[in-house]
């Protein structure tokens, strides 16, 4: 492989910018059980890094570490060139790192609005005295970024759905709120977990049309987390595979579909 | 036909986040607060004062902390009669200390001094919730009375153990004590209850009532758009120990004149203010108003249907209070846990069809 370290181009003409997130020798366990073993693996800038493997390789417990709700017992997270102390996910969040969840985690009791709007939260800094009186500095502070927000509701397509309290929503468009509620942070890194889990096929071409957009428009470095290989494959510029806690592979889409290991991982091995 | 809002659109988000975006609510809230402030005040009398405007004004603040508390930010307390006496008892000991600083300055000092006691036993919501935490809310309202009743220094080493609220004026207006005119002791509670309601609603739809509200539907997933859960609880017990340590202070020195802990301010103090907002609405500051007035008004029209109307015993009217009360919550966690503020909603949604719903 040539060397990547200041970037490269894609086939189809996207930039990829240079490492943003490096894991280097992430061990994981609870307890006896390893759910991470030794795995190291880096996400450029402006790509689109899938995550692949069986179910209890591992997945979620990566971006769980990557948001900052697990510390790894050994290794060491890079991001933007720094080794990263341990933090609380609150201030993972504040470095410009969103993320989704497998199951939806979004504030129930809330509109659509508001959801969107606490994905704001990381800009808003009005003291509490201000917020207090309203006229003034809360309430422009208020305008700038429901403008923001109003941006990302118009791209995601909610505009109808806006004040609706969550709770009433069906299934594919909370999936889409919450997509939403974390691009409204206009994250650098964006962390998907099995964006598609229990969509059809139509929702599922939504939603990918709207990842690569995001990808496309906003320059929002990806990692996700996906069981359709199809999807996998055509979304992805790079695709790490894990098995039992361990990577098995890591490169292209082709290069993936033609390694052994990841065919034997999804297929199975014949004992004999 | 009730409730015209056909042709009114928002241009700016401005105008979108309005308390009131419908031009008929905005001028009815302003009707209202006209009618509260320069009407009322010159109709009032020693009765409606006493028994309904003071008692109402001041459950409605402390039901408005409370609901900022359990409504918005989830972390159930059942400390506020505590909580209620911590206000009191820091605004007696100002009274007394500071005879001549003006009635305004101790109430809102009462209150500060009640959000730092409000943080500090709001500490253990960090490690716990739901239940067991108020249970532990539960311990604050037991400590506080039992503080404030063994330790005389609180109360100015009276022998009887009681507080007696000196006469204080505020801009040479007398407000406590028994000289007091109801009209100065009902304007006094109705500027504090204004001013509390607007602040709540400012914080509530603003970013810091977002925090709150994501915290309470979902902790993991606050924390991962970038809430602190530390600050965000934690400023969620200090402002609303504050509101509920202002009403503490006005029900001792304004309302009752004479306090005794363990009666004025024990857990069924907690308990009413809980139930106010359950009835009036969880998560909404018209529902606080709501419930305070439901449950301050339901033993004066009791006592007047049944006493004066009926003839029946002082006691059966007492006892069928609590029967009511009592069924009343139960209706109303299972029929419509968001209260009253809810029903009122719906009726609004309804009305808006009113007379040709399809």
């Amino acid at each position: 492989m040539l060397d990547q370290s200041e970037g490269y181009t894609t086939a189809d003409g996207r930039k990829i910018g240079p490492v943003v997130m490096e894991m280097k020798n992430i061990t994981l366990r609870f307890g006896g059980v390893e759910a991470i073993k030794d795995i190291s693996f880096d996400i450029r800038e402006g790509e689109i890094r899938a995550i692949i493997g069986p179910n209890g390789a591992g997945k979620s417990s990566m971006l769980n570490v990557i948001s900052g709700f697990y510390v790894p017992q050994e290794g060491q997270v890079f991001y933007q060139g720094q080794p990263r102390p341990p933090m609380k996910p609150y201030q993972v969040a504040r470095q410009g790192i969103a993320r989704t969840f497998q199951n939806i985690a979004l504030f129930e009791g809330m509109t659509v609005l508001d959801n969107v709007m606490t994905g704001r939260l990381t800009h808003m800094k009005t003291g509490l005295f201000w917020q207090s009186m309203w006229k003034g500095r809360a309430e422009t502070e208020e305008t700038v970024n429901r403008e923001v927000a109003e941006k990302i509701i118009d791209f995601l397509e909610i505009q109808a759905i806006r004040k609706t309290p969550v709770a009433r929503l069906p299934y594919g468009l909370k999936k889409r709120v919450e997509l939403a509620r974390a691009l409204a942070a206009e994250p650098s890194l964006l962390l998907l977990d099995e964006p598609m889990a229990g969509m059809n096929v139509e929702e599922k071409e939504d939603m990918s049309r709207f990842i690569l957009d995001v990808n496309d428009e906003f320059g929002t470095t990806i990692a996700l987390i996906e069981h359709d290989m199809g999807v996998v494959m055509d979304l992805s510029d790079r695709v790490v595979v894990m098995d039992y806690g361990k990577k098995i592979g890591d490169g292209t889409p082709d290069e993936v579909r033609g390694n052994q290991d990841v065919i034997d991982a999804y297929l199975g091995v014949a004992h004999d | 036909m009730f409730y015209r809002e056909a042709g009114e659109f928002s241009t700016t988000y401005k105008d979108d986040s309005q308390t009131f975006p419908i031009k008929f609510d905005r001028w009815r809230y302003y009707f209202v607060l006209f009618v509260a402030v320069f009407v009322i005040p010159f109709m009032v009398n020693d009765y409606w004062v006493n028994s309904i405007f003071l008692p109402f004004l001041i459950y409605a603040i402390a039901a408005i902390g409370l609901n900022i508390l359990v409504g918005y930010c989830g972390q159930v307390s059942l400390g506020t009669g505590g909580f209620m006496a911590v206000g009191a008892y820091a605004c007696y000991k100002l009274m007394t200390s500071f005879p001549d600083v003006s009635m305004f300055v101790h109430v809102i000092i009462a209150g500060a001094i009640t959000a730092v006691v409000g943080v500090l036993f709001g500490l253990p919501s960090l490690r716990i919730k739901g239940f067991y935490l108020a249970v532990a809310t539960l311990a604050a309202q037991f400590f506080l009375v039992w503080l404030f009743n063994r330790v005389p220094w609180f109360y100015n080493y009276s022998a009887s153990g009681q507080i007696n609220a000196p006469e204080r004026d505020t801009f040479g207006v007398l407000i406590t004590g028994p000289n007091t005119e109801a009209w100065a002791a009902y304007l006094f509670c109705v500027v504090f209850t204004i001013v509390s309601a607007v602040i709540a609603r400012n914080l509530t739809r603003g970013s810091v009532g977002r925090k709150w509200m994501a915290i309470r539907d979902m902790d993991i997933a606050a924390e991962i758009i970038g809430v602190n859960p530390l600050t965000a609880k934690l400023s969620a017990f200090a402002i609303s120990s504050f509101f509920v340590g202002v009403s503490g202070a006005l029900f001792f020195s304004v309302y009752l004149g004479a306090v005794e802990v363990g009666e004025v301010f024990g857990i069924n103090k907690s308990f009413l203010v809980l139930f106010m907002i359950i009835i009036g609405g969880l998560g909404s500051i018209f529902g606080s108003f709501a419930g305070a007035a439901f449950l301050v008004l339901l033993p004066v029209a009791l006592k007047v249907v049944g006493v004066d109307w009926l003839g029946w015993p002082t006691d059966i009217v007492a006892h069928l209070q609590l029967v009511i009360v009592g069924a009343l919550i139960i209706v109303f966690l299972i029929a419509e846990p968001h209260g009253i503020a809810q029903l009122w909603r719906v009726a609004k949604e309804k009305l808006r069809l009113w007379p040709f719903p399809h």
